[in-house]
């Protein structure tokens, strides 16, 4: 019972950072109906950016862990946005437009090279760093067994919700979020309308970003090393997450993201940890042939 | 085209020059050292100031000279005078290149690295001359094909080594144990819509890859399998000796032996295959079959109207694609002697899909003429193998946003009115 | 026993019904409109004779050759190919980057597959099946020539003029060789001399090959002049049916579809 507690919440911290991820595949799914493979790559280089901020701030002393963490995520926000936004000028908008396949070929393509370009500057070695945030709360013990819910935890379960709730807001209330909207269902008509559709695109693009930056900066805090290949398979699965929760919907990409970080977390806890993976793309295979369209996907009525 | 203001070309570089400040400044001026202590801090702002003052007089040249305008149109002119080959010349290339390949071997400068090397291009035309009858012919977004020539090139080994079976018999085997793989798969998934189909065939593909990488007593693991049998000459092995009872290639032919023998022999293997995946293709384009694929990817509502059962005709594909995925893998087993794993990664899925993307979709003669070049540019660039992978990724976005359409994207009717096309 | 027999059809979205307990027969040769202000649900009854949505109440019924067929319990494909039901869509769908001639081939799917013995003859290269694609193709000129579109017959589908594909998309539906055919708004679009000439296949088909034609069109003119019989929708429901010159003396559809515009039925 308490190993399942532990589980659970090693589980939900796992989600979150899925969950981030997979918004940013959602949304650029819903706005333009590409799938951005390069994301996971986002999300490496959000990591990237945190652990150098963190090794730089490091000589000054952490004052205090909590400042520190603002100030690398302002840092890691700011500089992995520009990424987001640069790869979808250069890369994706020429190709708007065009055959549908031009621009998945095009995000492979800036994948290997965001995955080869971090590999040739800063190295194939596995970065570590100190905890930044130690401690946590004792929930049960049962002889040498406790079970812990660090402080960190708490924290990124309170950044996730806080992060999930502000965002809901920006789609449903704001004029970025309507326009946003209103290009999902019919971009030459939004641009009729008067909506800058290259700017919501690219504002798209640079809000994915930023969540993926904050699971990157996550990544690093919990896991406490980063290499240049993180992004290929929390990519996947954070894609993988927002299919099983119904791409283009961003209730639907947090759920699915849950979902797989609960199936790792338990799966590794009861069964062999290498097949893991195996499981999640087990389940996402089993849900997608009994909802074709996901958990929370709107059914499409075919318009013939 | 009016002239471009000064002021404003150098507001343009200088924007750029800004977004590239920004891109570099956190991963290229800095970089972490491993120590004793933790990690350092290293920083290469040189690095940093060189690179955003070549993007910056990089930009303001090509604003000024205003040929960022002019020099696409160019390149795209090149490129549509490609698609359009008329169906007699394209013929006639696709005849020349044949010819070329046939005769390979046999020129002089083709010593032993030219011919391996022109049979991993081959390997890679016949996969992608596999794959394009499922994405560029019946269109479905095939993400995992790697998993086919996986679980060809696994069949070949292990029935090789565990039963002694010859390559000849396994060939067959291997393509129909891949084709059944892809009904498996196919059968619950083929409904999906074709994004859907993408990520559950690339998760098809990590699946195979990782339970190839686990399952120790099966497939040997990470370390793979290794001493896999050499092809022989219907029964002649490529061997310096004779073991008892057996005569030689280079003995039945009363040769000087030479390791040369059992590469050519590799070579033209791998390039009848190939052309029997091309017959195969070309001739299916013609029947019924071939037809409702193209059908089905042009407009599956349409299709349904037709009485076309679009399970089944996918599911054809899908499987007559792996099937040749199976062949490939099959010959790569026997080619290299060693298989393991990592070379079943995302990264060839990627690759080949790439190359029925850039040659454009459905078009046999881009497949040939991407493969040529997404390999060989690595292969030149060897010298450079640190930049390699990141020149390859960027060769890939420039390709595409050069010509979107693929190289050749001329497609010839499968039958005509006045005769046969 | 008519061909088409369709009883007490329902269908809702949500909550919106759709189709509303509608009933009504389709016989060879014979033309039948189903006509109705917008959104009266004219497309959706084609959409459940064609297998695209499965209806909540009712019954679709194709008798023919002593064999009957049950609609609603049928996958789309089928009902083309076994029941023989073939459609045009209101807002057209070829295979645009094929050929005229390749379209009209892909619609002898059932015939060529077979002859091909599911590729294997075809690949061999065998005699009965380059007789049947012969056939085919043959079949498809027939068609092409009824249609005007022999000229056109190697040039890419997208690349034909509006009025081209509409006529092509009805070639395309009776190379299935259909017992029933639905036409969906195939006079929309074309100017009024295009509109003749449609009419003029459309009777031609009725009055050559024995078939079964369900036509859905706004055009009056077109309706008044072509059809046996019309089948008047509103909201779901249907609300008249008869002969065209006592459908346009019916008050009810008078009032009902056509309000005050009466120069629409006055019009032929």
């Amino acid at each position: 019972m308490e190993y399942l507690v532990q589980q659970l919440i090693n589980g939900l911290t796992l989600g979150a950072i899925y969950g981030l991820i997979a918004i940013g595949y959602t949304m650029v799914y819903g706005i333009i109906g590409m799938i951005n493979f390069a994301h996971g790559e986002v999300y490496m280089i959000g990591a990237f950016i945190s652990i150098i901020a963190f090794t730089i701030l490091g000589p000054f002393g952490f004052a205090s862990p909590i400042v520190a963490i603002i100030i690398v995520l302002a840092v890691a926000l700011i500089f992995t946005s520009v990424y987001g936004w640069a790869i979808e000028r250069i890369a994706y908008r020429p190709l708007r437009g065009s055959f549908r396949l031009a621009p998945l070929i095009s995000a492979i393509g800036v994948s290997i090279f965001l995955q080869n370009y971090v590999h040739m500057l800063q190295g194939a070695k596995m970065k570590p760093i100190q905890p930044v945030v130690r401690g946590g709360f004792v929930l049960a013990q049962e002889g040498t067994f406790v079970v812990q819910i660090t402080y960190l935890q708490i924290g990124i379960i309170v950044a996730t919700v806080a992060l999930m709730a502000g965002f809901t807001y920006l789609i449903q209330r704001t004029s970025l979020g309507r326009a946003q909207r209103a290009c999902e269902q019919d971009r030459k008509m939004a641009a009729l309308l008067g909506v800058d559709v290259d700017r919501t695109i690219s504002l798209t693009f640079v809000m994915g970003a930023a969540l993926a930056a904050v699971a990157g900066l996550i990544f690093t805090l919990y896991y406490g090393a980063v290499d240049f290949f993180i992004g290929f398979l929390a990519g996947l699965k954070a894609f993988t997450a927002a299919v099983l929760g119904g791409i283009g919907s961003l209730p639907g990409a947090m759920l699915g993201g849950l979902l797989i970080g609960l199936i790792e977390a338990f799966w590794s806890a009861y069964f062999p940890i290498a097949y893991k993976d195996v499981a999640v793309f087990g389940i996402l295979v089993v849900v997608l042939i009994f909802r074709p369209t996901g958990l929370l996907g709107r059914p499409d009525i075919e318009k013939v | 085209m009016g002239q471009v203001k000064p002021a404003e070309a150098f507001r343009e570089a200088a924007l750029a020059a800004l977004i590239a400040l920004l891109l570099a400044i956190p991963l290229v001026g800095f970089r972490l050292v491993d120590g004793l202590r933790g990690l350092s801090i290293e920083t290469r702002f040189d690095w940093v100031a060189w690179g955003v003052s070549a993007v910056f007089f990089g930009r303001l040249a090509i604003a000024l000279s205003g040929t960022r305008r002019r020099l696409l149109p160019d390149l795209k002119s090149v490129g549509a005078a490609l698609s359009n080959l008329p169906g007699g010349l394209s013929r006639f290339a696709g005849g020349a290149m044949l010819v070329g390949a046939l005769l390979l071997p046999l020129v002089p400068f083709a010593d032993r690295y030219v011919v391996e090397i022109a049979i991993t291009v081959l390997i890679y035309v016949m996969l992608g001359w596999g794959l394009n009858i499922v994405v560029g012919l019946a269109g479905l977004l095939d993400l995992g094909y790697v998993a086919f020539y996986a679980v060809g090139a696994y069949s070949y080994a292990l029935l090789s080594i565990n039963f002694g079976w010859s390559f000849w018999l396994c060939l067959p085997v291997a393509g129909l144990l891949a084709a059944a793989f892809g009904v498996m798969l196919g059968f619950p998934v083929l409904r999906l819509r074709g994004d859907y189909l993408a990520i559950v065939t690339l998760g098809f593909g990590e699946m195979i890859r990782i339970i190839l990488l686990n399952w120790k007593d099966f497939s040997g693991g990470p370390n793979g399998i290794s001493s896999i049998p050499r092809p022989d000459f219907f029964g002649f092995p490529f061997a310096r000796t004779a073991e008892d009872g057996q005569t030689t290639f280079h003995q039945l032919f009363g040769l000087e032996f030479s390791p040369m023998h059992r590469i050519v022999f590799l070579y033209y293997l791998i390039l009848i295959l190939a052309m029997l995946t091309n017959l195969f293709t070309l001739r299916m384009r013609r029947l019924p079959l071939g037809r409702a694929w193209e059908a089905l990817r042009e407009d599956e509502i349409a299709c349904r109207a037709l009485g076309i059962n679009p399970t089944m005709i996918k599911l054809s594909a899908f499987a007559l694609g792996a099937m040749f995925g199976g062949f490939a893998g099959a010959f790569f087993a026997t080619r290299q002697g060693f298989i393991s794993p990592e070379s079943f990664s995302f990264i060839e899925s990627a690759v080949i899909l790439a190359i029925v993307v850039l040659g454009g979709m459905g078009s046999q003669i881009g497949v040939v003429i991407a493969a040529a070049f997404l390999i060989l540019v690595p292969e030149f660039l060897r010298d450079f193998s640190q930049y390699r992978m990141v020149l390859f990724g960027m060769a890939m976005v420039l390709i595409m946003l050069w010509r979107p359409q693929g190289l050749v994207a001329h497609r010839s009717p499968s039958a005509r009115l006045g005769g046969r096309a | 026993m008519s061909l088409l027999t369709v009883e007490h059809l329902t269908i809702r979205f949500g909550g919106l019904v759709a189709i509303d307990d509608v009933s009504f027969a389709a016989e060879d040769r014979r033309i039948t409109a189903i006509i109705g202000p917008n959104g009266a649900g004219k497309t959706t009854v084609f959409n459940c004779l064609t297998g695209f949505y499965k209806p909540d109440v009712g019954r679709m019924c194709v008798a023919a050759d002593g064999q009957e067929w049950l609609l609603e319990r049928m996958e789309g494909f089928r009902i083309a190919r076994d029941a023989g039901i073939a459609r045009t869509f209101q807002n057209i769908r070829l295979f645009p980057k094929m050929t005229v001639l390749e379209n009209l081939l892909v619609a002898q799917h059932k015939a060529l597959q077979r002859a091909s013995m599911f590729s294997l003859a075809g690949l061999v290269g065998a005699k009965s099946f380059r007789l049947a694609e012969q056939a085919a193709i043959e079949r498809a000129r027939g068609w092409l020539e009824r249609c005007k579109l022999v000229h056109v017959a190697d040039d890419e589908a997208g690349s034909l003029p509006y009025g081209a594909q509409r006529r092509l998309e009805i070639a395309r539906a009776m190379c299935t060789g259909p017992r029933i055919l639905c036409l969906d708004e195939p006079a929309a679009g074309l100017n009024p001399a295009e509109s003749a000439e449609l009419a003029a296949l459309v009777r031609s088909v009725r009055d050559e090959e024995k078939i079964a034609v369900l036509l859905i069109e706004h055009d009056m003119s077109v309706v008044m002049e072509i059809s046996d019989q019309i089948i008047v929708l509103d909201h779901g429901r249907k609300i008249a049916q008869g002969r065209p010159d006592e459908i346009r003396a019916n008050p009810d559809v008078i009032r009902a579809y056509l309000g005050t515009d009466e120069e629409a039925v006055a019009a032929p």
